[in-house]
């Protein structure tokens, strides 16, 4: 199980958050404007990244807020967590 | 390649067993193939296998990264059947489940297959209405699929639990009785030994490091740790690692890739005659012959390559066993361990060619891919030799997330996702 440190409460277990998928995916701003492909691309297609992989957090159980993380795919070790709306931390 | 019959078995006994054949050969990589197959699972061998056996392509490869059947191969419970919903996926599955049914006299190895039958519990009204859809739908397939009433499922699994005061009482079952299970590594070893007699090169610990294409666009040439290789038709079925391989081709895939766990007993004398599975509470179990129950578990809600799930979803997989098996509530477990599962966002596989010349892939059979083994390879490797999708494979193509063609399985599917 996971420690995951909520940037609003602290470090608190896995069984208190629900897993948001790939972080930073934007929505394309005009749909009717965007090709099939691209589209799809929005939907499905997901980095799935072996190593350093940025995802979304809800503290469901906690604060109900969601926020971003970085975790390696490999070792499952989180590095960062970060407020929605804020940069991917280099 | 030496036949294994009675005789075999008498002949080398007399010599205390020390002039077995090799199964399989340990070739170096040639320079060139006609095509090579980069994963060397239950799927992949299969693919080189049939390649070789009903297209005539001999002079190929399999490439895997460690050892053959190392992965998910080596990590399912090992359950088949082929009680989906829609008809692209009865079709699919119903394939394998026949293949299955001779595939040890095909490939002269036994691979214990054991038609045994999976029943899947009910435990609320919703799950009656949904598994008689599904009986329904299949039977109109032709695939075998019955209502059990809960005193007829106590029957055909007397360690069965019927407790009315249950959390999740059982109300009923569905039952596919041409379903079971099979031994998995004997999948992979049959399959590789049977292909390595007709010439396939299987080639282990030699990792794939860049898919080459050419000017015009089409593959050329592949990579490898042990070298290059020139080839113009790859064939990718790296299960869980697939994003990664296709990532080295320059493709993005609709793939998730999610531990999932399973776990097996103890070793007890025969108690459990069949397949049990339940959606609801999240359970599946099956005793193997060496006495072992085989229990399979949840997938953790994030991506992983690390093999190793967490505790808690083990945790709530044994607790739903023990309700429903209070029988087992003193067993201990033996072993768990975690296989790296790739899930598309329909829960139903990607066979077929890709935006590549010459690359095609074979993915996405997230967490029940075993039971495919023999009708996914069957099916691509006709998609390999003929550049072009077999009938049964054609509405699993990857242009389908475009096309919003998708094969919805997610409520036919073993795993609650």
């Amino acid at each position: 199980m996971l420690l995951i440190r909520c940037p609003y409460c602290g470090p608190r277990a896995e069984i208190e958050f629900r897993g948001g998928g790939e972080a930073h995916i934007a929505r394309p701003i005009d749909p009717a404007a965007t090709s099939d492909a691209q589209w799809a691309d929005f939907l499905f297609f997901r980095s799935n990244s072996r190593g350093p992989h940025a995802e979304r957090w809800l503290h469901a159980y906690g604060c109900q807020r969601w926020f971003n993380a970085v975790r390696d795919t490999v070792s499952d070790r989180i590095t960062t967590t970060y407020k929605s709306g804020e940069p991917r931390p280099r | 390649m030496k036949k294994y019959s009675i005789f075999s078995v008498i002949g080398n006994a007399l010599s205390y067993h020390r002039n077995w054949q090799r199964a399989w050969r340990n070739p170096d990589p040639k320079p060139r193939y006609d095509a090579v197959i980069v994963g060397g699972g239950g799927h992949g061998l299969a693919t080189a296998y049939y390649l070789a056996a009903e297209h005539g392509l001999r002079n190929i490869a399999v490439l895997e990264k460690g050892w053959i059947g190392g992965g998910n191969t080596g990590r399912n419970t090992t359950i088949i059947r082929s009680n989906y919903l829609y008809d692209e996926s009865v079709h699919l599955y119903d394939h394998a489940v026949k293949l299955w049914a001779d595939l040890s006299q095909v490939l002269n190895y036994n691979v214990m297959y054991s038609a045994r039958g999976v029943m899947m519990l009910a435990h609320n009204t919703h799950d009656v209405q949904s598994f008689k859809r599904h009986i329904y739908a299949n039977r109109l397939n032709g695939v075998d699929n019955e209502w059990l009433t809960p005193g007829e499922a106590k029957d055909f699994c007397p360690p069965l639990s019927l407790d009315p005061k249950a959390r999740y009482a059982i109300v009923g079952a569905a039952l596919q009785r041409r379903g079971g299970v099979a031994r998995h590594d004997a999948v992979a070893w049959g399959y590789a030994r049977a292909a390595d007699a007709l010439g396939v090169d299987i080639i282990q610990n030699c990792e794939v490091l860049e898919i080459r294409s050419d000017n015009s666009g089409a593959v050329e040439r592949v990579v490898t740790s042990r070298g290059a290789i020139e080839v113009r038709k790859v064939g990718v079925v790296a299960a869980g690692h697939t994003s990664v391989v296709m990532g080295r081709a320059g493709l993005r895939m609709p793939l998730e890739s999610f531990p999932l766990q399973a776990l097996v007993s103890e070793p007890v004398k025969p108690i459990f005659p069949c397949v049990v599975m339940s959606n609801t509470v999240h359970a599946y179990i099956s005793q193997s012959d060496r006495g072992e129950l085989v229990i399979g578990a949840g997938t953790d809600q994030y991506v992983s390559y690390s093999q190793t799930g967490g505790l808690h979803v083990a945790t709530h997989t044994l607790e739903a066993i023990c309700e429903l098996f209070p029988v087992f509530t003193r067993l201990r477990m033996l072993r768990n361990w975690g296989g790296i599962v790739d899930v598309t966002p329909d829960r139903s596989p990607i066979i077929g060619r890709t935006p590549v010349q010459g690359l095609y892939v074979n993915c996405g059979w997230g967490t029940g891919g075993f039971k495919a083994t023999p009708g996914s390879g069957h099916v691509f490797a006709h998609t390999i030799a003929h550049d072009k999708e077999h009938p049964i494979n054609a509405p699993f193509t990857l242009e389908r997330f475009r096309t919003g063609r998708l094969i919805d399985e997610a409520a036919a599917a073993a795993v609650a996702h």
